[in-house]
């Protein structure tokens, strides 16, 4: 397993958003997390990562117990999370904010007295990743004035230029069109293929046809984890989805 | 997706970088035009020389401001502890010798303000603000304390600043001490432009575009802030020494909160996050002064007023800023 999460429990006051989460994500997993809205999807994926700490519970990356480090170290050992609103660097260029992606991760960024053209193999990578999701066009643009779309992927983008072991993806199609969001989970789907993803989003259509695995959460906990086909047929998950009834 | 065209030849990702980063011609014609004080205007050498020195604190206070934004009201500490290392140095142990009294100043500072930085990196917004201004008060009141080090209110007195390099001489009209400060802030120049161009420089930019997505992208980008702090501080002690040396005085006025707010107020006008226009700033704010206490020696901060207000207003960028804006439109 690369991740797995032991029994994560958090509390908001006396509101549980997570109760005993206990996931395994297994090399080159394709999952998907879905739930209603406010089930906990987001928090979940914060307290992976960092941005929030668990009350209880721990988070094994290969093996080894993260819970009790920062998020920056998180990242270098591996774990990798996009944001569902876009949280970008609007002034620099994608090109610029993929680089200092991969200087961070290279430990370059400290070197103040190297012009930055002189780190040659960074911004080649950088600019590979942008050409492989399709962005060599506008690399050289301010973030700000690209299109939404565009923007989602300079996200997954930066993800990918910390060469992530295992990378989450809050809601990567998030406020795109369907047509371009169709796009985005076929970039999703060649990401190389040892990577552990997990991704939230709510086009079941999309989840059914790109993930391998679909984990339910309702009311921060894990209502069902199974095969796309056993989630779909589930008559607790058409209860949460469709309504019926008051569960 | 919608088809963009492209700016510049985007598959040289490296050579567009490069491109970034090299020098333009008004780069190039700024510096021969801070030659003409030489040949022009002789009898204000004296003032070219306190634009330089207030240029280059500018400049250090535009590496913290406008490149990692850490507002600070109180850069005034470092540039009164190079301004009193450099003072003390000759005035109570006989050393006058300008380049490591220079340098000396400058390491003062950057140790000073590498132990600070550790508070710095801990607050933000109006705490930062108010940390970095009670730093500063604090440090205006242990000089004031420490009169026997210092000399106090009354100022140190007895500094004497030799030779540069045992061969020049500082002359009565400030020939010496224009082309020492202007030599200095030129290499100091240099030096930010690496800084600035460097992976160092884009992480800062990072942090000043979005600072919460720094750690998601595995940066440990406090140590990036303390790093930047400490090299302006250093900056700025330099500047302080280069007052001593050329005016053979200091007083507590080096450390004063005026002298904070005022090297604000020179890169608010010029422009922050472009190096020029902190020198910009500096020139169009001394020479201003100059004019102005010269028609009504007690209300020029009043024009002073009306002019930052108006370039706030109309060039949000600074006057650099609004100018470059003009010329792209002209292209």
């Amino acid at each position: 397993m690369v991740l797995r999460t032991d029994s994560i429990c958090k509390k908001f006051g006396s509101l549980d958003v997570a109760r005993n989460i206990s996931i395994e994500l297994p090399r080159g997993a394709r999952y998907a997390l879905i739930g209603p809205n406010g089930a906990g999807k987001t928090t979940f994926i914060n307290l992976i990562t960092g941005q929030l700490k668990p009350d209880s519970g721990r988070i094994l990356l290969e093996g080894s117990d993260v819970t009790r480090i920062g998020t920056a170290d998180r990242v270098r050992k591996g774990l990798t999370r996009t944001f569902q609103i876009n949280t970008l660097f609007p002034d620099l260029t994608p090109l610029e904010a993929v680089t200092l992606a991969v200087c961070e991760r290279e430990g370059l960024s400290g070197q103040f007295w190297r012009s930055l053209a002189t780190h040659r193999d960074a911004i080649e990578e950088s600019h590979a990743i942008l050409t492989r999701l399709g962005l060599a066009d506008v690399a050289t643009r301010p973030t700000r004035n690209l299109a939404y779309g565009q923007q989602r992927l300079v996200e997954i983008a930066l993800a990918l230029a910390t060469k992530p072991k295992v990378l989450l993806l809050d809601e990567p199609a998030a406020g795109v069109p369907k047509d371009e969001s169709a796009m985005l989970f076929r970039v999703v789907a060649s990401l190389p293929e040892e990577m552990a993803v997990l991704f939230i989003e709510h086009d079941m259509e999309i989840v059914f046809s790109f993930a391998s695995r679909v984990i339910v959460l309702v009311a921060g906990g894990v209502l069902l984890e199974a095969g796309p086909d056993e989630v779909k047929e589930d008559p607790r998950v058409r209860e949460v989805y469709l309504g019926s009834g008051h569960g | 997706m919608s088809i963009f065209h492209a700016t510049g030849d985007t598959s040289q990702p490296v050579s567009w970088i490069r491109q970034r980063n090299r020098w333009s011609i008004f780069g190039i014609l700024f510096w021969l035009a801070t030659l003409l004080p030489f040949y022009f205007f002789p009898a204000y050498l004296g003032l070219a020389n306190q634009v330089a020195i207030a240029a280059l604190f500018a400049l250090s206070v535009d590496l913290v401001l406008g490149y990692a934004g850490i507002v600070t009201l109180g850069h005034a500490m470092f540039f009164g502890l190079g301004a009193y290392t450099a003072g003390i140095l000759s005035a109570r142990y006989g050393w006058g010798e300008p380049i490591s009294g220079l340098l000396l100043g400058g390491l003062v500072a950057a140790a000073v303000g590498y132990v600070a930085s550790f508070l710095i990196v801990r607050v933000q917004h109006l705490a930062l603000i108010m940390v970095t201004l009670g730093l500063g008060l604090l440090t205006y009141e242990l000089a004031n304390a420490m009169s026997w080090l210092t000399g106090g209110t009354d100022g140190l007195m007895g500094i004497s600043t030799w030779q540069i390099f045992g061969t020049f001489r500082f002359d009565l009209w400030g020939y010496t001490a224009y082309s020492y400060s202007l030599a200095v802030l030129f290499l100091c120049f240099l030096a930010c432009r690496l800084i600035v161009n460097s992976s160092f420089g884009l992480s800062l930019r990072g942090v000043r575009e979005n600072v919460k997505r720094m750690p998601a992208i595995g940066s440990d980008y406090k140590w990036h802030l303390r790093k930047v702090y400490t090299i302006s501080a250093g900056i700025a002690g330099i500047a302080g020494a280069l007052l001593t040396q050329t005016t053979n005085t200091v007083t507590l006025e080096v450390l004063s909160f005026q002298r904070s707010a005022d090297v604000v107020v020179m890169l608010i006008l010029g422009g922050t996050g472009r190096l020029y226009g902190a020198i910009i700033g500096a020139i169009i704010f001394l020479i201003a002064r100059d004019q102005l206490a010269g028609i009504n020696p007690q209300y020029w901060f009043l024009w002073i007023g009306i002019l930052l207000m108006f370039v706030v207003l109309f060039m949000p960028k600074g006057i650099l800023g609004g100018l470059s804006r003009l010329i792209r439109r002209e292209e």
